[in-house]
C-alpha cells in the first residue's frame, strides 16, 4: 500500500501520460483508419492496392519496431524536430490505423449487397444509400471489434516507455531508483490498467449483446 | 462488378474514378517520394552506411539474433498453446471451483498490458521473490501468459460456436464428457479455429520484439547495438530497415500459412452437410472469436 500512497503523484502523472497518449492515438488512428478503409473499398483499383499494401505491411510489423523507427531512425531524416511524445503518437497512429481499417472494411462487407441494390432501385443516391442503409447496419458490426482495437491500443501505449515517453509503463524505473518494492509497484500498475480496460470491455460486451440480437 | 457502396460505373463515373485514381496515386507517390528524397538528401544511401552488411561477423551476429527471436517465439508458441488448452478446459468445466479461478486468470492476463507482465516477471519477481528469471524466460513466460489467455478464449469460442445438437447427440449416444469433447467437439472446432490460432501465433512472433525493452538480445536489440557503432557510421536507419524486412518476411510467411489453412478448410469440407450451413457456422466462429479475441492487435 505504501508504494502507491507514497508515489500517488508519480502514478497520477504516469497514468495521465498514458491517457493522453491513448486519446491522441485513438483519434488519429480512427481518422487515418477511415481514410485507408475508404481507399480499400473504393471503386478505384490502384487505391485499393495501396490500401492493401499498407495494411499488410503494418500488420506484419511489430509495434516495437515501428516505435523504434520513429524514436531512433526518424531524426536521421532531419525533417522536423519532434518530441518523443509526438513521435510515439505517430507510431501508434500508423500502427493502429491498419487494424481500424480492417475492422471498418469487414464491417461494410457484412452488409448484404442486396440492401444497397434495393436502395438504388428505389432511387436513393450514393449519400442516401451510405447514410441511411449501409452505415446503420455496418456500425453494429463495427463498434464491438473497434472497441477491442482501442483497448489493445490502450495497452500498447506502455511500449512507448521503451522510447523515453513518460507514462504508466515507466513508473518502475523511478520506483526502483527510490528503493521501493518494484513488484508491488508493478502490480498497482496492472490494477490501474484493469480499472481502465474493464469498463471498456463491459461496454463492448453490452453493445455486442444488444446488437447481435437485432442482426 | 457491383458492391455495397457503388454500382457498375457509367461513363461519367469512370472518368471521375480515373481522376481520383490519378490524384490518389500522385499523393501516395508524393509521400513516398518525399521520404526517399529526405533519405537521399541526408546521405542515407551512401555506400559507407551499408557496408556493414558485408562483414561476416555482423552477418553472424544478425543470424544469432534471429535465432534468439525464433527460439523465444517457438517456446512461447508451444507454451501458450498448452496454457490456452488447459485454461479453456478450465473455463468450460462443469465444476464452479475450476471455472471461477480459470475465468479470473484468463481475464486478468488479457487485461494487463503484455509489457507490464514482462516487467513484473523480470523486475518484480526477480527482485522481490529472489527467483532469478533471465530476460529470455521473462519474455517467454510473459508471452505465454498473455497469448495463452487469448488462445484460451479462442478455443472456448470455437467450441461454443458449434451447433448444440452436436454435443446433445453425442451425450444421447452415451459418450462421456471427455469423449464428447475429444471425439466430437474438438475435431470439428479445431479445423475452424486453425486460421485464428495461426494468426495469434503471428502476434506471438511480433511480440517477441518486446524483448528489446528488457534487453533480451533479439533482432531489435542487435539493431540498436549495430546502429550505435561509430566505426560503421552509426547506420541505425539502415539496420532498422533490414530488420524490418526480416520481421515482415517472417510474419508474412506465417500469415500466408493462416490464409492457406483458411482456404483449405473452406474447400475440403466433409461431404453431406449443407454448404451454406457450414459457411454460416464459420461466420459464427469468426464472430465469436472476434468478440473473445481482439488481441490480434498485440504489440
Amino acid at each position: 500500500m505504501n508504494v502507491l500512497l507514497d508515489n500517488l503523484d508519480l502514478y497520477g502523472r504516469a497514468f495521465l501520460g498514458t491517457i493522453e497518449l491513448f486519446l491522441v492515438a485513438a483519434v488519429g488512428s480512427l481518422v487515418l483508419g477511415a481514410i485507408v478503409a475508404a481507399m480499400r473499398v473504393s471503386p478505384v483499383p490502384i487505391l485499393r492496392t495501396f490500401g492493401m499494401l499498407y495494411v499488410n505491411l503494418i500488420r506484419n510489423t511489430p509495434l516495437t519496431l515501428v516505435l523504434f523507427f520513429f524514436a531512433f531512425a526518424y531524426p536521421r531524416l532531419e525533417i522536423v524536430d519532434l518530441s518523443f511524445f509526438t513521435r510515439a503518437c505517430i507510431g501508434l497512429i500508423l500502427y493502429t490505423a491498419a487494424f481500424v481499417c480492417e475492422v471498418l472494411r469487414s464491417g461494410i462487407n457484412t452488409v448484404p449487397v442486396g440492401q444497397a441494390e434495393a436502395s438504388r432501385a428505389l432511387g436513393f443516391g450514393f449519400n442516401q444509400t451510405l447514410t441511411t442503409i449501409v452505415m446503420p447496419q455496418a456500425v453494429r458490426a463495427v463498434v464491438p471489434p473497434l472497441t477491442n482495437v482501442q483497448i489493445a491500443l490502450l495497452k500498447n501505449t506502455t511500449i512507448a516507455s521503451g522510447f523515453s515517453v513518460f507514462q504508466a509503463g515507466g513508473i518502475y524505473q523511478e520506483l526502483s531508483e527510490n528503493g521501493y518494492n518494484v513488484l508491488v509497484g508493478l502490480l498497482w500498475i496492472a490494477l490501474g490498467f484493469l480499472i481502465l480496460v474493464v469498463p471498456l470491455t463491459l461496454l463492448q460486451r453490452n453493445l455486442d449483446r444488444r446488437w447481435s440480437v437485432a442482426t | 462488378m457491383t458492391s455495397v457502396l457503388y454500382d457498375v460505373p457509367g461513363p461519367r463515373a469512370r472518368v471521375r474514378n480515373g481522376l481520383i485514381g490519378v490524384i490518389g496515386t500522385l499523393v501516395v507517390l508524393g509521400i513516398i517520394g518525399f521520404v526517399v528524397y529526405r533519405l537521399a538528401a541526408t546521405g542515407q544511401f551512401e555506400p559507407r552506411l551499408w557496408e556493414w552488411l558485408q562483414f561476416r561477423a555482423i552477418q553472424l551476429l544478425i543470424v544469432d539474433a534471429l535465432l534468439n527471436t525464433l527460439s523465444a517465439f517457438g517456446v512461447a508458441a508451444v507454451l501458450s498453446l498448452v496454457f490456452g488448452a488447459i485454461f479453456a478446459a478450465g473455463r468450460m468445466s462443469d465444476h464452479a471451483w475450476l471455472r471461477g479461478p480459470s475465468t479470473a486468470i484468463v481475464e486478468f492476463f488479457r487485461a494487463v498490458p503484455l509489457l507490464i507482465l514482462i516487467f513484473i516477471l523480470y523486475f518484480g519477481v526477480s527482485q522481490t521473490l529472489g527467483l532469478n528469471l533471465s530476460t529470455y524466460w521473462s519474455l517467454v513466460l510473459g508471452l505465454m501468459l498473455y497469448n495463452g489467455s487469448v488462445l484460451a478464449e479462442v478455443f472456448r469460442a470455437g467450441v461454443r460456436a458449434l451447433p448444440r445438437g452436436q454435443s446433445e447427440a453425442a451425450y444421447a449416444l452415451g459418450l462421456r464428457k471427455t469423449q464428447v469433447m475429444t471425439n466430437v467437439l474438438l475435431p470439428q472446432s479445431l479445423r475452424a479455429m486453425l486460421p485464428t490460432i495461426v494468426s495469434q501465433l503471428v502476434v506471438v512472433l511480433k511480440d517477441t520484439a518486446l524483448g528489446f525493452i528488457i534487453l533480451y538480445p533479439e533482432l531489435l536489440y542487435q539493431a540498436r547495438y549495430l546502429g550505435s557503432q561509430g566505426q560503421l557510421g552509426a547506420p541505425i536507419l539502415q539496420v532498422a530497415i533490414v530488420i524490418a524486412v526480416l520481421y515482415i518476411l517472417m510474419c508474412l510467411l506465417l500469415s500466408g500459412l493462416a490464409q492457406l489453412l483458411e482456404k483449405r478448410s473452406r474447400r475440403r469440407r466433409p461431404g453431406g452437410a449443407d454448404p451454406t450451413e457450414i459457411v454460416r457456422e464459420e461466420e459464427k466462429v469468426a464472430a465469436a472469436q472476434a468478440q473473445g479475441g481482439g488481441a490480434q492487435v498485440g504489440g
